[in-house]
């Protein structure tokens, strides 16, 4: 018998045919009876004190039915506890042009944007910081408090100075990221329902239904248990749909406010403005290596433009430093980090959350030394891996590593060692690696709560509903919930019946971010659903009259292992059951180990698994127009066990597609404090004519903590697409962009310049705080 | 602007002859959406720059977000609820499925009916004329190339029989 019947198959997921059908509901496809519309005013100003909004002309318009300002939402709430800096509607001021202001509910959509002109509002514009540099020389009033500076960290583990001095060779790199956003397919939106009993529902594109349901009931000052939130299947998510938003807020209060139902659904142009996107972030990185290529210590510094508010950009900070030693074996190593308030929309997760920009100064940084000390690309990085079970100098814990396995496919794949010393000008190749998250071992809040719940409730026909708190984004966290179930109950994915993220209905899952849902909800699957079989195959037994050890759940039947024709059906099996006691339940829970080591900060960072990744990518560039077009792309990535292989070759693959929209083109920038593209016209992504060829390999390191071996894909891919695009442009044409995207006019520029190089050339003088010097794990003392 | 008046609307959608009452500056798009309960049609910009609002009219590739009802009068509108033969799903809906080739699904609708207008025209299209035909229609999921993987197999499908 084959070892699974579900998991490893590239089975059709179970949302697949609503999907093509159109039949699936995203949150501005629901209506309700006698629904009205919101609309929301925004800033014109970046930076501006508000002196007055005046609604009443608003108010008097035919089929306004209601209008909000900042004194009717005055609680504060960011999704860290720690940054709790946001309002619904702003009331003293306003810090980027979107910051929303006041809001109205009207009866259609036309009525409601005639009465946001009709709102009075009276500003003082004050200077504005529209970059790093800018924010730091703090001339005018701070964006908030008394200075820029949001978050200022500095670590270290062992003596770094002592490792530089000990190094035969130390090399010093400052690149820069810019920002990038989403650009989710479908615009945010929320539809909020209060009823006659006081209750309220929301339904919202949200990828973190349970935090939104925290902050409506201290937003609005309801007990939890008046709120439901429903997550609607989210049209694209990439990070952008994970934080609290101010359209969610406004439409439950205009719900209350009105007695009626609300919609607000964001323009294009409102999306860019809602953002919470890859942070803009120049960094500096300074390595020592021994003769033969073996890293010594590394200091890292990196300057996080972080927009107007905190929201995740504590976590983002300390994500810039904490994956640099789970990719390589580094015996030494210091993180500064610091995140500014700039008068842009606020930054937070974007796919990778805080590592690719780090991720791409590494590895350009790790290609140059390796050609200063007379080492090939991949050589340098063979030296300085990390092993399976092992723990970094930071205290984070690795279980499963392939990323050798990962390098040796892709490097093997593209003939890379061979071919890249033999290619015409303006061709070229470029390798890099990477690793990731499979979920924050820590959760927002700080509690001891499990992470992720699951119920089943099993119907005496055979059928079973499955209750979790997971949000299908896209990315398949239906599937894998349905096919860790039917894989341990011996049923077929069609007897699964989902209801997922309702805050009435569902247990607790904290969201679709950090990687985090195959891996933990779907652990707490397999838990619920070893519960209620064990429960299963107690009543066989008895019936079949032989221990519960020798049965097996398959082919909806379950059976004695070694006499397949001695057993019931399971249908039958759950009749017994219920027969004997009740209703069939069970559930299953995952909490992750608490891994973080013994250092303020050490909460970001841990997560139960990591995955690898490696690329190579291969470029052809115009030396005439600048323009670099990816041709073919060679990706590993280290999955673990793939639930479902080809739902995990769409992650690749996305991931793939959105790192090259980064490396080559996409850029969220400003000018006069204004956006300069906030339209999918201006704002330049991959279409269909950019995909490259792919070769997707995956890499099965079975982890002994992950649901049957599995860990993410959904984010780790991207990662090393990025560098190995700019390392490749090195390869065709001797050229160093050191600064994301690398769009044509560098390219020109660098050809055109003396050092062969476009990039900055020193990052801005800043005071960090004091090192915390955190102690080392035992194992790395003496190295 | 104050509450709208309304005129007659007529359009023949999916194989039926439909009359309603709407603004006159409404959408294609919107009248789909909130007039006749077509929210398999999405929207992602409302500017013609996405084709997420993409609906086939006398079998052609067309933005509803940018046409208006009025000027459609005579015209065959075609929606993805209309794209299956009655219960059975069009080729192109079942290899998008079996594939993988919708994640999100956010795209899938407008993605479904440009391919469909180009196995119309070219039953069996090469890589290159896929791409170029789907260039219009943003997808941020997927890579595209399930896309291109589905589109080729209900075309090989649909031309091996």
């Amino acid at each position: 018998m084959a070892e699974f019947s579900v998991v490893g198959k590239p089975l059709t997921k179970p949302d697949a045919y609503a999907k093509v059908s159109g039949q699936t509901k995203f949150a501005d496809d629901l209506s309700l009876p006698r629904m009205l519309y919101g609309r929301i005013l925004r800033s014109p100003y970046p930076h501006a004190r508000i002196l007055r909004v005046d609604p009443s002309r608003a108010q008097t318009l035919p089929g306004v039915l209601a209008v909000l300002t900042g004194d009717d939402l005055p609680v504060k709430f960011g999704i860290l506890p720690v940054s709790q800096d946001e309002e619904a509607l702003a009331r003293d001021k306003v810090r980027y042009v979107g910051d929303p202001i006041a809001a109205v509910a009207a009866t259609d959509e036309w009525v409601a944007d005639e009465a946001l002109d009709l709102i009075d509002v009276q500003f003082t514009e004050l200077p504005h910081f529209m970059s790093i540099p800018q924010a730091l020389a703090g001339e005018g009033e701070p964006i908030h408090g008394t200075s820029n500076v949001h978050k200022a960290v500095a670590l270290e583990f062992g003596d770094t100075e002592a490792a530089m001095r000990a190094a035969d060779h130390v090399r010093e790199d400052v690149v820069f990221f810019e920002g990038n956003t989403h650009l989710p397919m479908e615009q945010h939106a929320a539809l909020a329902q209060y009823a006659a009993d006081g209750k309220l529902t929301l339904w919202t594109s949200s990828q973190t239904p349970h935090y939104v349901h925290r902050a409506l009931g201290k937003v609005l000052d309801l007990p939890m248990s008046r709120i439901r939130v429903i997550a609607t299947p989210n049209g694209g998510g990439f990070g952008g749909k994970s934080d609290i938003f101010s359209h969610e807020l406004v439409a439950a209060k205009l719900a209350i406010a009105t007695g009626r139902p609300v919609k607000i659904t964001l323009t294009r142009e409102e999306v860019f403005y809602a953002h919470r996107g890859r942070h803009p972030v120049l960094m500096k990185v300074r390595t020592g290596f021994t003769r033969s290529g073996r890293i010594t210590g590394m200091q890292f510094q990196s300057f996080l433009d972080g927009g107007g508010y905190g929201s995740y950009g504590v976590a983002s900070t300390y994500y810039t430093g904490a994956l640099q030693a789970t990719t390589y074996a580094i015996p030494r190593y210091r993180f500064e980090g610091v995140r500014l308030f700039t008068n842009k929309p606020p930054c937070g997760p974007k796919r990778g959350h805080g590592t690719p920009q780090p991720r791409f100064a590494l590895e350009v940084h790790l290609d140059k030394v390796a050609e200063e000390l007379g080492l090939d690309p991949v050589e340098i990085r063979r030296r300085n891996l990390p092993k399976s079970d092992s723990r970094t100098v930071n205290w984070l814990r690795i279980t499963s590593c392939g990323l050798t396995d990962c390098i040796n496919k892709v490097v093997e794949g593209s003939r890379f060692l061979e071919r890249r010393t033999s290619m015409p000008r303006g061709r070229g190749l470029g390798f890099a690696v990477s690793s990731y998250l499979s979920g924050a071992g820590t959760a927002i809040y700080w509690n001891d709560m499990p992470h992720s719940e699951v119920q089943l409730k099993l119907d005496r026909n055979g059928g079973v509903a499955l209750l979790c708190g997971a949000i299908d984004i896209g990315q398949g966290s239906d599937h894998i919930l349905a096919a860790i179930v039917a894989e341990v109950l011996g049923v077929a994915i069609d007897d699964i019946q989902l209801t997922t993220a309702d805050t009435d209905l569902t247990p607790i899952d904290l969201g679709s971010y950090s990687s985090r849902v195959t891996f933990m909800a779907g652990n707490a699957a397999k838990a619920a659903a070893e519960n209620v079989r064990d429960r299963l195959f107690a009543v066989a037994a008895t019936a079949l009259h032989c221990d519960a050890e020798e049965l097996v759940a398959r082919d909806r039947r379950i059976f004695r292992l070694n006499r397949p024709a001695d057993g019931l059906s399971f249908a039958q099996v759950v009749q017994l059951a219920e027969g004997e006691g009740g209703v069939v339940t069970g559930s299953g829970s995952y909490t992750p180990p608490k891994l973080a080591g013994p250092y303020k900060g050490a909460g970001v960072g841990p997560s139960p698994a990591y995955s690898y990744s490696a690329a190579v990518v291969e470029v052809d560039c115009d030396l005439k127009t600048g323009e670099v077009k990816v041709p073919e792309v060679w990706i590993a990535h280290d999955i673990g066990r793939a639930i479902n292989p080809m739902l995990v070759i769409g992650q690749v693959e996305g991931s793939v597609y959105m790192a090259l929209g980064e490396a080559l083109m996409e850029e969220q920038t400003f000018r006069l404090g204004l956006h300069k593209f906030p339209s999918l016209l201006e704002y330049k992504s991959p279409t269909a004519l950019e995909a490259p060829v792919m070769h997707t390999y995956l890499v099965e390191t079975i982890d002994r903590e992950g649901p049957f071996g599995a860990k993410e894909a959904g984010q780790g891919p991207l990662l090393p697409v990025i560098p190995a695009v700019a390392n490749a442009i090195y390869n065709a044409l001797g050229i160093r962009i050191d600064e994301i995207p690398i769009t044509p006019d560098k390219v020109l520029k660098a050809l055109n310049a003396r050092d062969k190089r476009v990039g900055p050339k020193t990052v801005p003088a800043f005071a960090f705080p004091p090192l915390i010097k955190a102690e080392v794990p035992p194992e790395w003392k003496g190295k | 602007m104050s509450i709208a008046d309304k005129v007659v609307v007529r359009l023949r959608v999916n194989g039926e002859d439909t009359a309603i009452m709407a603004p006159p500056y409404k959408t294609l798009l919107e009248v789909l959406r909130e007039d006749l309960g077509l929210t398999g049609t999405k929207h992602g910009c409302e500017l013609g720059e996405c084709s997420m609002c993409g609906v086939l009219v006398d079998g052609k590739p067309f933005l509803s977000c940018l046409a208006m009802p009025l000027d459609l009068e005579g015209r065959e509108v075609t929606t993805i609820e209309g794209m299956p033969r009655g219960r059975e799903l069009h080729p192109l809906q079942v290899a998008f499925a079996e594939l993988g080739a919708a994640q999100c699904g956010y795209c899938t609708p407008a993605m479904l009916l440009t391919a469909k207008a180009l196995l119309d025209r070219e039953p069996r299209p090469s890589r290159e004329a896929i791409k170029d035909a789907l260039s219009g229609v943003l997808c941020r999921c997927t890579g595209y190339l399930k896309i291109f993987e589905a589109v080729e197999l209900a075309a090989s499908r649909a031309t091996r029989g």
